[in-house]
């Protein structure tokens, strides 16, 4: 599921689609603002145009990502390639959901 | 804030004069969800303050979810814990705050406000989810923003329930379970942005005696809690934060109402007959069977409208047939063998019936209320117990039963036959009642007031509700400010009506009251009287004002007056020659 992994300068940038039936939900948006809090660097999730902080409960519920939905993960800063990969890896599995 | 700034503003607004005297007190503002919610404007200087308020607000309210979700684990496992690590992650949101502090610092508008009007739209992004699951998530929104409110109004938090110092109440409404708490002891003022002559909270005010203007349009937005304020309910102003002067004026004031108060006391035990000797029956309107020692201290010979709603608005749980019976009997005790009317629940068009509607209704005056509520098959066994327990309560007094908004006769029918079923349940169980026990409608639909000829061979009496009968009438509602103005009892169609409904009465010998505001209002009196009315069911503290017209007049003044105002056509000139003439016999009028 994972499509590519761009690093320009220090900026970090991968596709991923949301595989679970319930979508981005209460539970699975929670691991992934857990997640994201363990990293420094900046994390951004964009869904057609709306970017919302990684690292914001409440940005991420309002992004309101449905099953099937493509998002983007965009980070700046020290560890923003192996944020990227978590976050993604996290996303792509389904959140260990199903 | 300041102290400079403390001292600033003495400010006067114009509203409605809904329930006359004059309160001195700090104001309690309140929203419709009981909690108060400031919209004033900040300075700049109150941004930091502002800001730490919400910050401590946020941890506070983060410390509370953690401690919930410690005990619920513990109950019920991490599973439903689960929800409280939602609101513990939203609450240390760094977002949230920065968007609530840029609000703040942007808007000037207080923490209070800010965060309503954050979460309010985050609420509205989720609501627009075509995603029911994520729809539902909005439930969290709202849980989180009720509890940063409750910690950032804290000990602030405005219940009028449980009161300990005086205050006067500013509201933009108040909804009936909110009235329903109001209590005299402390609550001394009532200042509404909505609202009419004629709107529940007015009547509850004048009920309770509370002085209170409504109809301010903003006032909510001009008071913050601590305020002091001057209530002027005879005139309609409400003085904000009043200086020396305004308050030397006003306590000038009072004294002089007290004085007139003292001298209609003096009317109490005097009858209230026309100088030539015509008979009136002067009873009061309550609320409360608390109220009925202060109707007779007003000097009412009996209860005309005893409404029965707030045994059902003023507690959370369904009252039962002991509760309504005790009410009853306790009313009765004061009364003693004089006439207790009760009014049957009139329930509607409020929080208790569209909470229980499966459906909110698009026009719930039109909608399933009063007795249209009681007769559904799934509201019989509430309706039961209420007849039940005035039937048990009839074995001890003058009870007599009161139908609200009749429109057909059919409605008189079925409930002539619940009646039948629970009289014969009594007679079973050999419980006593009073076997005559009169059953009357309130004439307050045009329908019912148009075939009052019909409803006169098949019913005891007529109670001519004025406030219900106007809003049907002049389809307009007394509540909206835009048009309340258009909300007078001085329309010749109204007139027309009355004189028909009272012609009706005689025709069938039966009893007709007027228990509407109209019959408490002084200028109205002689044109009642020379409809022919001759039972007055006013709220108590306006019995001394009316007992005092009516001594003062003669039926012939009374005639020519109704005749008169039968000729004109519109409600200004109705209402500027109803004040001529009440002058003459009544010269205190304002």
């Amino acid at each position: 599921m994972v499509d590519k992994a761009e690093a320009d300068s220090d900026k970090v940038v991968q596709d991923v689609e949301v595989p679970n039936s319930l979508g981005l939900h209460a539970r699975p948006a929670m691991q992934l603002v857990d997640l994201a809090n363990r990293f420094t660097a900046e994390i951004e999730i964009s869904k057609a145009g709306q970017r919302v902080d990684a690292k914001s409960i409440m940005q991420v519920m309002t992004l309101a990502a449905t099953q099937g939905t493509k998002l983007t993960l965009t980070a700046r800063g020290d560890d923003a390639a192996q944020a990227v990969s978590a976050l993604a890896g996290l996303i792509a599995e389904g959140f260990g959901e199903e | 804030m300041t102290d400079s700034k403390e001292q600033a503003s003495c400010l006067t607004k114009k509203g409605i004069p809904v329930s006359a005297g004059i309160a001195f007190a700090p104001a309690v503002v309140i929203d419709a969800e009981d909690y108060r919610i400031p919209r004033r404007h900040l300075s700049r200087s109150d941004i930091r303050p502002e800001l730490n308020r919400l910050r401590k607000a946020l941890t506070d309210s983060a410390a509370e979810v953690a401690s919930l979700r410690e005990s619920v684990t513990q109950k019920f496992g991490r599973q439903t814990a689960a929800i409280f690590d939602m609101h513990w992650l939203y609450l240390r949101d760094r977002k949230l705050y920065n968007e609530i502090a840029e609000t703040i610092r942007d808007q000037l508008v207080t923490a209070e406000y800010a965060t309503s009007i954050v979460l309010r739209q985050k609420a509205l992004v989720l609501l627009e989810s075509a995603d029911q699951y994520m729809a539902e998530r909005v439930t969290d929104i709202y849980d989180i923003e009720r509890r940063i409110l409750h910690n950032l109004i804290g000990e602030k938090r405005e219940d009028i329930s449980h009161l300990n110092s005086d205050v006067v109440v500013v509201a933009h409404d108040l909804t009936p379970s909110q009235t329903a708490h109001l209590d005299n002891t402390h609550v001394k003022g009532l200042a509404t942005d909505a609202g009419g002559r004629t709107s529940h909270s007015a009547i509850v005010a004048r009920a309770l005696g509370i002085p209170a203007v409504v109809g301010l349009n903003d006032v909510t937005a001009l008071v913050s809690g601590g305020d002091e304020l001057i209530i002027d309910g005879t005139r309609g102003v409400v003085i904000i934060k009043p200086d020396e002067a305004a308050t030397q004026q006003y306590r000038q004031y009072e004294r002089e109402l007290i004085s007139l108060g003292q001298e209609l006391q003096s009317l109490r035990d005097l009858p209230a007959v026309t100088s030539c000797g015509t008979k009136v029956q002067l009873f009061g309107n309550i609320e409360f069977p608390q109220e009925a020692q202060a109707c007779l201290d007003y000097g009412a010979e009996g209860i005309g409208l005893y409404r029965t709603e707030f045994l059902h608005l003023g507690s959370e749980t369904e009252p039962s047939e002991q509760d309504h019976y005790e009410a009853y009997c306790q009313a009765l005790e004061v009364m003693g063998d004089r006439p207790l009317i009760i009014r049957t629940l009139d329930l509607g068009a409020d929080k208790y019936t569209q909470a229980r509607a499966a459906a909110p209704e698009r026009n719930p005056f039109l909608g399933c209320r009063s007795i249209r509520f009681c007769l559904q098959p799934e509201n019989l066994p509430l309706f039961r117990r209420q007849l039940r327990a005035l039937l048990r309560a009839s074995a001890h007094g003058d009870i007599r039963i009161l139908l609200p908004l009749i429109t057909t006769l059919t409605e008189l029918h079925q409930t002539r036959m619940v009646l039948g079923e629970v009289i014969e349940e009594l007679d079973e169980q050999d419980i006593d009642y009073r076997h005559d026990i009169p059953l009357g409608i309130m004439v307050e639909t045009p329908a019912a007031a148009l075939s009052a000829r019909m409803f006169g061979s098949e019913c005891s009496f007529f109670s001519i509700g004025t406030n219900d009968l106007i809003q049907y009438t002049l389809a307009v509602d007394r509540a909206n400010e835009h048009v309340a103005s258009l909300f007078t009892a001085a329309h010749p169609a109204l007139i027309g009506m009355i004189k028909d409904v009272i012609k009706a009465g005689k025709r069938y010998d039966i009893p007709v009251a007027l228990c509407g505001e109209m019959a408490s209002e002084p200028e109205f009196c002689l044109l009642l009287l020379g409809l022919g009315l001759r039972i007055f069911s006013v709220t108590p503290q306006a019995i001394p004002t009316i007992k005092k017209v009516i001594r003062a007049s003669t039926m012939t003044h009374a005639q020519r007056v109704a005749r008169r105002a039968m000729t004109l056509h519109t409600d200004r000139q109705i209402m500027h020659y109803l004040r001529l003439e009440t002058r003459k016999v009544f010269p205190d009028l304002v």
